[in-house]
């Protein structure tokens, strides 16, 4: 029976042909170019982990360690993880449904946004294979994340971006010391440079040779929204896609924790995916029922987080969506400004655009009679609104300019309520 | 329509190591389908019985083809069809 972490993960397997290559840093298949992913040995985790154990263990990622593929204790991003999910009632009643959770990564640690849990994996694993030198491709928060998370490592880092980002995701990224190139170019095509340099230079890419460990990270996010909700699945899961990784690895995650006996029924959760409308080459690919996705070669969309026009884990997500029974739409950037406004204005959490399209979906889900009104809800919150200030310029009103004077307020003040000051009596305070 | 095919280096030892190959075709599928006549080892890496691999990308002159017509894009003499495995990702 194996026992040490090391042991628990048993190699990578080829999605396509199922054919297994031992832990390296390689992220496709030799024969048919499919994405390799990490195989655990299931029956030994089950036999060595417990709720007990994981509940004593602090509250972040990697208190579900022995299904992360790390051989040894995290050496990078040990604090990342443990967000809150909260019972999201006011927005509930907005949407008209009546049992919401919203998952909170908008203030996951360090960088606010849910990367840092694929990055602490994988930058951790770039050091047990020896990597000096890690990088990127990257929609704005991964460069973040890389960034920040390289610095506390002590590694140098490359992360390359899109000319075109929020200079706030540019500027959070710099501020590390991250050497940041921007490419005048899509995503899709930063990507595409990035896998030239990854096969010339020794480097560890987090979302290329790293990228069979670096998407298991997303699973925690799973794993904290089931042991939340007391060890058990919500009925649907709303879930923002730009590659389509997280959706998949948060569905991986609920049969995992019922794999190793940590949930006692198998889940039956329905996944939703979200994308904004100027770049959906998954939701198309759901909504025409195309085998392959058509990517898309310009995305025009304030989303640049989502931005991918070419997914490269399209086919999966898709096949996930409608195996599972749920469904997936796409939202303009309009709606997406409002779902960011209705989500801020109902439960006090400031979301990034990728939020607002989470929010809007779902509300559109709801009005097509795609997701019911009555059954339980979980919409992940992914990233966080202070580096997407740019959508909202023209969306929030301008404050009031007055003088320091109370007729200057009273003047601007449309009679709204009052509250106490009216009990204090007639000017008492004036 | 006589046309140069790119091989990337996992698929080369099945074209005795050459980088490029000649093919004929008027479409990006017949000129495949006559790549793979030439070079029966490739079939398995190109198709999974009749479809084209997921994580195989084809360009035609720098583009590709899915932005085109996809298989049925039509190919003039002389243009240069790369196939590119997408390994890459978001
Ligand atoms: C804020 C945010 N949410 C969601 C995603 C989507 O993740 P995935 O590429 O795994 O689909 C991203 C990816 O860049 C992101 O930045
Ligand atoms: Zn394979």
């Amino acid at each position: 029976m194996a026992t040490s972490q090391a042991e628990f993960t048993i190699g990578l397997q080829c999605k396509l042909c199922g054919k297994i290559y031992p832990k390296s840093p390689v992220n496709f298949c030799t024969d048919d170019f499919g994405p390799l992913e990490v195989v655990y040995d299931y029956p030994a985790i089950r036999a060595n982990v417990s709720r007990a154990q994981i509940e004593a263990r602090p509250r972040t990622m990697w208190r579900y360690r022995e299904l992360l593929p790390l051989d040894g204790e995290p050496t990078v991003g040990p604090q990342v993880g443990g967000t809150p999910l909260i019972r999201a009632d006011r927005l509930a009643k907005e949407l008209g449904v009546s049992k919401l959770w919203i998952k909170n990564d908008a203030v996951n640690f360090p960088t606010l946004s849910f990367k840092d849990r694929v990055v602490s994996v994988a930058l951790s694993k770039a050091r047990e294979f020896g990597f000096k030198t890690v990088g990127c491709a990257s929609t704005g928060n991964l460069a973040n994340s890389v960034a920040a998370n390289a610095a506390q490592a002590g590694l140098e880092a490359y992360v390359f971006v899109p000319s075109d980002l929020e200079r706030a995701k540019i500027l959070n990224t710099s501020v590390y010391g991250a050497k940041v190139i921007a490419v005048h170019g899509t995503y899709d095509e930063v990507n595409r440079l990035c896998t030239q340099v990854a096969f010339k230079f020794n480097w560890g890419f987090v979302n290329i040779n790293l990228r069979p460990f670096y998407a298991e990270g997303s699973k925690t996010m799973g794993f904290e929204i089931a042991e939340d909700l007391g060890w058990r699945f919500p009925q649907h899961v709303i879930a923002p896609m730009a590659g389509g990784s997280l959706i998949g690895k948060i569905h991986k995650s609920f049969e995992e924790l019922y794999k190793v006996g940590l949930v006692n029924e198998a889940p039956r959760t329905k996944m939703y995916g979200a994308q904004a409308t100027g770049c959906n080459p998954i939701t198309d690919a759901v909504k025409t029922g195309r085998d392959r996705h058509k990517p898309v070669r310009k995305p025009n969309t304030i989303c640049k987080s989502l931005a991918i026009g070419d997914p490269a884990d399209g086919y999966f997500s898709k096949n996930l969506i409608h195996t599972t029974g749920g469904w997936a739409d796409d939202v303009t950037d309009d709606e997406i400004v409002e779902g960011m406004l209705l989500l801020a204005r109902t439960e006090g959490i400031f979301a990034e655009t990728a939020g607002g399209v989470t929010i809007a979906v779902a509300r559109k889900l709801l009005a097509e009679n795609r997701l019911p009104r009555d059954e339980e809800i979980v919409l992940c919150i992914t990233g966080n609104g202070l580096k997407t200030q740019d959508a909202l310029e023209d969306a929030v009103e301008k404050p009031a300019l007055i003088k320091p004077s109370l007729d200057a307020f009273l003047e601007v003040f449309s009679g709204g309520d009052m509250g106490l000051a009216k009990s204090y009596g007639p000017a008492v305070l004036v | 329509m006589s046309v140069t095919v790119e091989i990337p280096s996992p698929m080369r030892d099945l074209t005795d190591g050459q980088t490029r190959v000649a093919a004929e075709g008027a479409t990006v599928a017949a000129v495949l389908a006559d790549v793979v006549t030439r070079y029966p080892g490739l079939r398995a890496k190109l198709y999974d019985g009749d479809k084209l691999r997921h994580y195989i990308n084809i360009l035609v002159n720098d583009e590709d083809v899915r932005y085109l017509d996809d298989l049925d894009t039509v190919v003039n003499d002389g243009v240069v069809v790369a196939l590119i495995p997408a390994v890459a990702g978001g």
